[in-house]
């Protein structure tokens, strides 16, 4: 109830539109209310005195009655409906915005499923009720009044015996709104596991094949399948109950009129109009009542969207640009971490400490080390995708956390291991970080980072759309996208994943051209798979366990005899079989065969 | 506010190109916005008119339940007779008890209609809970249909099919069509029971009034009819609306960190209030005006008749050709004639979608079973692991081009085969005809002798075991999931399964070590330990022959030597058909076979074939990973 309550907030804007429903609201109760009561003097004093001319006036007043209210119950639907979806509008725009600003952190801890259903399903609970469900209540609320009212005025003895079967219909059914919505959600709840079974089969389908499991997984689903099931039989039970019984309970109504109304029509003290009327109130009546189910239940899902969009909307974006940020136009490029550590959020131990490096501009930093040993983690604290738990982190001797964020990022170019590009043209990926870039500068990035040429071979060029619905490029075409993407920022500070998956080595070749070129001239931060990689570094960072375990150069590192040089052999293991056959062979080749053929690949 | 729905606008443009080639999006403000046409199409492709073919696909499903249906209509109409004689209540009681002033006859008629009422409220609730339930049933039976399906279509089948499209066939195609068993039929037969009887009941009140009532039928009916179309086409745009912004949501969502590596926001912001949004809101607003046109309408036509009503009978009942019971039972009726025809307007929406959705439901039902077992397939007996492939091709039933062209092989039971060659050359083909995922186009495929399609499929893959190059992880404990490969091991024999290939270390280092479920996230495990995970499932099932796709993806080099120890161990003592990607994979393997274009290029050892500086020399020579 809290939460809805302060939905209203977003109903300040159209206070004006919110008052205008209400005035009409009223009014269009006012006409409805009048028509049982010209139906009653047509039937007491047209029918009883003849009067044919009563009539036409009874017809012409219905008639224009209906016309007035018509109107007015347009301009109230439609007004309800557009203050419903501005309120929604509004909100989906606050929404996506503060998402987009929402530090790494959080969305580490957050399924991107989970925020997207925020944005639409929860914002559309809040929207319905904010719109019709709202002004259905009011609409009941001040029909209940005016019936009440027109009913004691009229007879009060039979009014309370009319009203009273509908005490327990309002009662039941918005105590059933409340049931029914935990009952729901306990079949949304069923209905995901079926889910969750059915992906997980149909995502590994191929080892559910592989080791004959169908009839396990058969079960598995069954079990799931059946428990929808049971979950739909209880709503059943809880609807099959309710939705007859209102009905009864209204035509109770109706025959509690008939026989008491029709008791005083014989005592006199009532007219037979006049229980016309009575039990045309009862109807107008009895149909808003049984829709207070569907209205507590959208309430009740209104207010745990509003919970959920709320619990976004509070959460402060951490990391953003201190008022008085220093705004560095053009970097140099030098970083320097100083006894940084780094501890993420709902973990116990640090995944950096004691993290001391300065880097020179233009040098290339190479880092290695095993899985979770923190090579991630402190390069995402260049672009202050983090913020440090300990120390500061200074590039250009200023700490990042008081340099304005855009500028920052705005000379930092990343690409990682996962190119994720976005369902747009291949040009607007590119452009994706400079979009005003002109058409030259993305095709000599694209030539560049060694795209060029498949790009070209699209029948689109670059306004062929990737992603969804467009072309998939392969893992190798996307990395080389994402350079070009880095290359055109033009970035002082580089910082990237060079691990290739699964690409074949003639790809392998191009994207390491690409990488080199891209490296040349930037301070860059590596995290380096690749032994050719490592060798021209100018520093070598071998991590493990947030700490910086050796560094220096390769030959350094190898003299050292540490941590680097056992990976280093491990990987030479079949390096060296490998180069040492292949000069074997070839020195065989260049003595009993020198064949030009050989001789050409060499180069 | 803008009210532009229905006017033509002179330009039009794609909002995706105006965001693409315009850095002042505000400026085409009064341009009219239209989304993408993916997803424009996809939604005119979900709006279906009423379809013979996939109703009577339906009523398949529905037919074991006949007998109850049966009984519950019985019971409607009971519910539909009694509900229609209200009024007729209330004039009697009007005319015979409170006009004729004899109470006796009043209590009596207020006592039978109470008796009704009752009784129509315990049919009411046994029809309710014989319809729904039927519903739920069709529904489960329904999604068990569709799952056991799924379990036996062939694995091109998941190539075409994405893991989103059958989630949403099972779960959100199988709901609308809920939202048409549970609630539409229910209601469209109440409707229509409720119409016949209103109309009977007021033709045996007064042919008169009942013609007058009758006239703004046809009106009625254009009203509905027009509105319809115009909601319909509404609906569809705010569909597109919905998933649009729902996709671009997910986009930029998903790629926040890019987002702000890239520092994008103002500008996707701006793209998002003034394209996505907007279109939502205003097709939301026009949607929204057609919509509440409708009900003023109905309503205007509801009080025209009670205006005329009111005037033609009420000189009726001075001319005393009717009672006042007649004409107060009348306007009662009014109401009752023109609710359930608004309703049942809403209710064809509903068989519209459901039409859509039972359409796509039929066609994955009806999807072809590629792979099957024969009717005279045997069980195969223990094999000791001989495989032969014997001048098999293969093409996918959708493509003529030959995957595989006249493949021999034979291959001695416990001997390791290394498959080499380039992406698509038809490696992982030959091991999916050898697991029988799909079947040779020509030639055999054999096992000590069997030919493959002579065998159960089950007996086959109870025998053999496969290791995928990205490992699967099921959502439970790294105990289940290495159980998977003999659900009847033991834990002991799980355990030593995972020492067997070296995962046990790290497991027993896991927060609550076997009991560790692997799902949270997927930070827990990285790649390499998934896959030892999968080495140990693979060693538990004990197969005679293995099928291993090497990993590409990097792991660090302490990890890697793990894997390759394990890699030695999986494959020792079976028949296994690995497609390597590490050298020393494929120099220890017992024959090398390079595949280039669906054939053997050549095959042999190391030695041997780089002896003969063929392909495979090629290959090497590029370095097959470092």
């Amino acid at each position: 109830m809290k939460h809805l309550l302060r939905t209203a907030t977003f109903l300040r804007p159209y206070v004006w539109q919110i008052l205008a429903t209400l005035v009409i609201l009223l009014t269009i109760t006012g006409l409805g209310l009048l028509v049982p009561r010209i139906i009653q003097n047509v039937i007491d004093d047209g029918l009883m005195r003849g009067d044919t001319a009563y009539l036409i006036r009874a017809a012409l007043l219905l008639l224009g009655l209906g016309l007035g209210s018509a109107l007015l119950n347009f301009l109230n639907r439609y007004l309800s409906a557009w203050i419903a979806a501005k309120v929604g509008y509004d909100l989906r725009n606050r929404m996506y915005n503060h998402i987009q600003y929402l530090p790494f952190t959080y969305h580490d801890h957050t399924q991107s499923g989970q925020l997207i259903s925020r944005c639409i399903e929860d914002v559309r609970s809040i929207e319905n009720f904010a719109g019709s469900s709202v002004a259905e209540l009011v609409r009941f609320v001040f029909l209940t009044i005016g019936i009440l009212l027109s009913m004691l005025s009229e007879n009060a003895r039979l009014a309370v015996i009319a009203l009273l079967p509908m005490i327990p219909l309002i009662l039941m059914t918005s105590s059933f709104g409340t049931k029914i919505g935990a009952l729901f959600f306990a079949v949304d709840m069923a209905v995901g596991e079926v889910s969750n079974r059915l992906q997980e089969n149909v995502v590994g389908v191929q080892v559910v094949r592989a080791f004959a499991r169908e009839p396990y997984e058969t079960q598995r689903f069954d079990e799931a399948n059946k428990d929808v099931f049971v979950k739909w039989v209880k709503v059943i039970d809880e609807w099959a109950k309710i939705m007859p019984t209102t009905g009864w309970l209204t035509t109770l109504g109706t025959i509690l009129i008939l026989f008491f109304g029709g008791q005083m029509v014989l005592d006199g003290t009532m007219t037979v109009g006049a229980i016309v009327a009575f039990n045309a109130y009862i109807l107008m009546l009895a149909e808003p009542a049984q829709s207070l189910t569907g209205l507590v239940n959208a309430g009740g899902e209104a207010a745990a969207g509003a919970q959920r969009v709320f619990e976004v909307l509070d959460t402060q974006p951490a990391i953003q640009s201190p008022t008085d940020a220093v705004k560095l136009e053009s970097l140099r490029g030098e970083v320097e971490f100083r006894e940084v550590g780094l501890k993420y959020q709902d973990e116990k131990t640090a995944s950096l400490s004691g993290i001391n490096l300065r880097v020179q501009p233009n040098r290339i930093v190479a880092l290695i080390g095993p899985t979770g040993s923190g090579k991630t983690s402190l390069i995402n604290l260049i672009p202050r995708f983090y913020d440090v738990s300990e120390g500061e982190l200074l590039i250009d001797g200023v700490d990042v956390r008081r340099m304005d964020l855009v500028a920052l990022r705005r000379q930092i170019g990343i690409v990682l291991q996962t190119s994720l590009l976005f369902s747009d043209t291949i040009k607007g990926n590119i452009a994706y970080g400079r979009p005003n870039a002109t058409d030259e500068e993305v095709v000599a990035a694209a030539r560049a980072a060694q795209a060029h040429e498949f790009i070209k071979g699209f029948p689109n060029g670059y306004e062929t759309i990737v992603g969804e619905r467009g072309v998939t490029l392969s893992g190798g075409q996307r990395q080389r996208v994402a350079i070009a993407r880095a290359l055109l920022m033009d970035p002082r500070i580089l910082i990237l994943d060079d691990s290739l998956s699964s690409v074949d080595t003639q790809t392998e070749k191009l994207i390491q051209a690409a990488l080199d070129r891209l490296m040349e001239g930037r301070t860059t931060f590596v995290i380096a798979h690749r032994l050719s990689t490592v060798r021209r570094a100018d520093l070598i960072l071998v991590m493990d366990k947030g700490r910086i375990l050796e560094r220096g150069t390769h030959e350094e590192l190898l003299h050292f005899d540490g941590l680097y040089k056992e990976i280093h052999d491990l990987q030479l293991m079949q390096n060296v079989d490998f180069e040492a056959e292949m000069e074997t062979l070839e020195a065989l080749s260049d003595s009993e065969l020198p064949s030009p053929r050989v001789e050409e690949e060499d180069m | 506010m803008r009210f532009d729905c229905g006017r033509k606008n002179t330009v039009l443009r794609s909002a995706r190109m105006d965001y693409l080639t315009n850095d002042h999006p505000t400026k085409y403000m009064t341009t009219k916005i239209i989304p993408p046409a993916f997803i424009t199409q996809s939604e005119e492709n979900l709006d279906k008119g009423y379809d013979p073919k996939v109703a009577r696909g339906l009523l398949n499903f529905v037919r074991p339940y006949t007998g109850q249906i049966l009984l519950a209509l019985f019971f409607m109409v009971i519910v539909t007779a009694s509900s229609v004689s209200g009024p007729y209540f209330v004039k009697l009681a009007i005319d015979n008890g409170i006009a004729a002033n004899d109470p006796v006859a009043l209590r009596n008629i207020v006592l039978i209609y109470f008796v009704v009422a009752t009784v129509q409220l315990g049919f009411n609730y046994s029809r309710v809970l014989i319809m729904s339930r039927v519903g739920q049933h069709v529904l489960y039976d329904v999604r068990t249909a569709m799952f056991a399906h799924l379990q036996k279509l062939s694995l091109s089948f998941y190539n075409r099919y994405s893991v989103g499209r059958v989630i949403t066939r099972v779960i959100n195609d199988v709901g609308t069509l809920r939202e048409f068993i549970t609630w539409a039929t229910l209601a469209i037969i109440r409707d229509i029971l409720g119409i016949v009887g209103t109309i009977l009941a007021m033709l045996a009140l007064n042919l008169h009034l009942s013609l007058l009532t009758f006239a703004v039928l046809p009106f009625m009916v254009l009203a509905t009819v027009l509105f319809r179309r115009a909601a319909r086409r509404n609906y569809r745009k705010v569909r597109a609306a919905v998933s649009w912004t729902n996709s671009v949501l997910a986009e930029n969502v998903n790629g926040v960190r890019v987002v702000q590596a890239f520092s994008r926001q103002s500008h996707n912001y701006k793209n998002f209030k003034d394209y996505v949004n907007r279109y939502f809101l205003e097709t939301g607003l026009d949607a929204a005006k057609v919509a509440s046109v409708y009900t003023p309408v109905v309503d205007v036509l509801g009080a025209i008749t009670t205006a005329l009503v009111v005037y033609v009978g009420g000189t009726a009942v001075l001319g005393e050709s009717i009672t006042a019971g007649v004409l107060i039972a009348f306007v009662l009726y009014i109401d009752r004639f023109f609710e359930p025809i608004r309703d049942l307007s809403r209710r064809f929406d509903t068989l519209q979608s459901t039409m859509a959705g039972g359409e796509r439901i039929l066609e994955l039902l009806r999807t072809p079973i590629e792979v099957q077992d024969a009717p005279s397939a045997a069980d195969l007996p223990p094999v000791r692991g001989d495989v032969h492939f014997d001048h098999v091709s293969f093409h996918y039933s959708d493509d003529p081009t030959l995957v595989l062209d006249g493949i021999d092989l034979d291959v001695k039971a416990g001997q390791t085969i290394a498959l080499v060659g380039e992406t698509g050359a038809g490696k992982t083909t030959i091991v999916k005809l050898l697991a029988r995922f799909h079947d040779p186009t020509s030639g055999r495929v054999l096992v000590d002798g069997h030919d493959l399609r002579e065998v159960t499929q089950s007996s086959l893959r109870r025998q053999m075991g496969m290791v995928l190059q990205d490992p699967f992880l099921f959502n439970g404990t790294v105990m289940e999931n290495i159980l998977f490969g003999r659900l009847d091991a033991s834990e002991a024999d799980v355990i030593a399964a995972a020492e067997a290939v070296g995962a046990h270390e790290f497991i027993q280092n896991l927060r609550n070590g076997y009991q560790t479920s692997v799902e949270e996230g997927g930070v827990l495990l990285s790649v390499g330990q998934r896959q030892l995970i999968s080495f140990a499932r693979a060693l538990l099932a004990d197969p005679r022959i293995l099928i291993l796709d090497e990993a590409t993806s990097s792991v660090d080099t302490q990890t890697e030597q793990v894997i390759q120890n394990a890699l030695m161990r999986l494959l020792k003592g079976r028949t296994s058909f690995v497609i390597a990607h590490r050298l020393s994979t494929i120099t220890s393997a017992d024959r090398i076979v390079v595949i280039e274009g669906g054939r053997i290029a050549e095959q042999g050892t190391h030695a041997e074939l780089l002896e003969r500086k063929g392909l495979y020399y090629e290959l090497y020579k590029t370095g097959f990973q470092e």
